[in-house]
């Protein structure tokens, strides 16, 4: 038997489909990275670059979803081919909500660089590059584990979400008490709050992706199930 | 009866196939197929050409009986009596087990005796009872608004989606428990596909159906439960939800994809 559908046309419109999915994930990702990384620099400029990609990262959601919606009306797609579909649909209004909070990391920086503050230099911003680290490791590895439809590796994404939520509650910590210490920061330490926010939520959508993969592959819905109760449901 | 061997445990099994072999001649057809028929429900068989869909769905009113080199072994089970075996005339099972076949087969007579005929070789009905079961399996079959006014005219005056309907109103007719559809739509256009579809829906509150059909799409809209066949084999059976969004044999999978080559 083989994997390939009778119709090419419908193999070629689903590997398209599939590589635009894969596409937006990347283009995602760098997102996220630039715009930590401006918040690290204290970059307007850089910033600026993200909030331009992010219109593209918004059309390319909307393009993919009508390409589906035609596949799905033209090839009335059945088991594996439709769960496939499904999961696509999925897959990128997460990847577009981790446009957006990349996005919104952006327009933290350019607002902080325009108040022109001084203390910048205390600020923690490279225990925030860390907690984005993790983030963009899970989100690069989902993505790795839906080119290649590997359970296993999505589970693993499921299980490191803890990580990036202690990461998360160590940085609320640590800017609690600079707020304390210092309440000349505590404006810019609010916007590090929601930053930091923002990297815990890009860890949530890869963690998505990593379930809509086991979708996918095994036809099961783990979604708001524990990580005990996923391993036990893929085995 | 044999404990069911595919049904949830809330289904009753209407008819249960056990070891059933067929052959036509030297080739064998249909291979060691087991499988219980839910009551009340929709079975399609699906499968590719030459699968033997066909040919099994024809064991379960002995329609081979008709062919002297076709012959089939093994128990078809309904209420405890084994079809294959059993020593009541053929017709009175066919009276049970009803069929419709792909070509609207009506009688070269009026629709209201096209009705009537199969009723009168089984009751003897008085005039005005033999009016109301006709009106009656009309209505059933979604035909009496079209026809009530010339009941007297000719079943072959109607179009191809009424002579169906006409000949599943024959077929139920007579009290039937279950009513093989052998592709009832295949010789139909979409519209009258529909209406077929409609009836199928409400015909299983009252009785058991198995549809044959080549048309994937169309036993994932009326079914219940698919059947998958391949070269005579029962490959997989189940909910048609279940079959059609996440089969258990790759083999099925590949055919209702598509990746059949």
């Amino acid at each position: 038997m083989t994997d390939k559908h009778m119709s090419t046309q419908f193999d070629a419109e689903l590997s398209g489909i599939s590589t635009r999915v894969l596409e937006m994930g990347g283009i995602v990702e760098s997102q996220v990275a630039r715009a930590v990384y401006a918040l690290t620099q204290f970059s307007s400029e850089v910033a600026s670059e993200v909030l331009k990609t992010e219109e593209r990262v918004n059309a390319t959601e909307v393009e993919i979803d009508r390409d589906l919606s035609t596949i799905i009306a033209r090839r009335q797609p059945t088991a594996r081919d439709l769960r496939l579909l499904i999961a696509i649909s999925k897959t990128i209004a997460n990847l577009e909500r981790v446009g957006d909070e990349a996005a919104r990391i952006a327009r933290t920086v350019q607002r902080l660089v325009n108040s022109g503050i001084s203390s910048r230099l205390r600020l923690p911003v490279n225990d925030l590059a860390y907690e984005s680290e993790l983030a963009v490791t899970q989100l690069r590895k989902s993505l790795d584990a839906f080119a290649r439809l590997d359970v296993d590796r999505a589970v693993e994404v499921l299980k490191a979400d803890d990580l990036i939520d202690q990461e998360f509650e160590g940085l609320m910590r640590k800017l609690i008490t600079f707020m304390m210490e210092d309440p000349r920061t505590i404006s810019s330490s609010i916007d590090l709050v929601f930053v930091a926010k923002a990297i815990e939520r890009v860890g949530d959508h890869a963690k998505n992706l990593a379930e809509q993969i086991i979708y996918i592959v095994k036809g099961t819905d783990v979604r708001h199930s524990s990580v005990g109760t996923v391993e036990t449901m893929v085995r | 009866m044999d404990a069911k061997v595919n049904l949830p445990v809330a289904e009753k099994a209407k008819l249960s196939v056990r070891n059933l072999d067929f052959y036509y001649g030297g080739f064998h057809a249909l291979k060691n197929i087991t499988l219980d028929i839910p009551e009340h429900r929709v079975t399609a068989f699906i499968g590719p050409s030459g699968c033997g869909k066909s040919t099994l769905l024809r064991t379960f009113n002995r329609m081979y009986e008709l062919y002297p080199e076709q012959r089939a072994t093994g128990e078809i089970l309904i209420d405890g009596t084994n079809l294959l075996t059993t020593r009541e005339d053929v017709s009175l099972i066919r009276a049970r087990i009803g069929m419709v076949f792909q070509k609207p087969t009506p009688f070269p007579m009026s629709i209201y005796d096209n009705i009537a005929f199969g009723v009168k070789l089984f009751e003897t009905l008085p005039r005005i009872e033999m009016d109301e079961r006709v009106e009656w399996a009309l209505k059933k079959a979604a035909l009496w608004g079209e026809v009530k006014d010339k009941l007297n005219q000719s079943g072959a005056g109607l179009s191809g989606g009424q002579q169906q309907r006409l000949c599943i109103a024959r077929g139920i007719a007579i009290k039937p428990e279950v009513l093989l559809l052998d592709e009832p739509c295949s010789a139909l256009d979409p519209i009258s596909t529909g209406k077929i579809e409609e009836l199928i829906h409400e015909l299983k509150t009252d009785y058991t159906v198995v549809i044959v059909t080549h048309n994937m799409q169309q036993a994932a809209r009326c079914s219940d439960y698919t059947a998958y066949m391949y070269l005579g084999d029962l490959i997989e059976f189940g909910p048609t939800t279940d079959v059609f969004m996440r089969p258990k044999k790759k083999d099925t999978e590949d055919y209702i994809t598509g990746r059949f080559g």
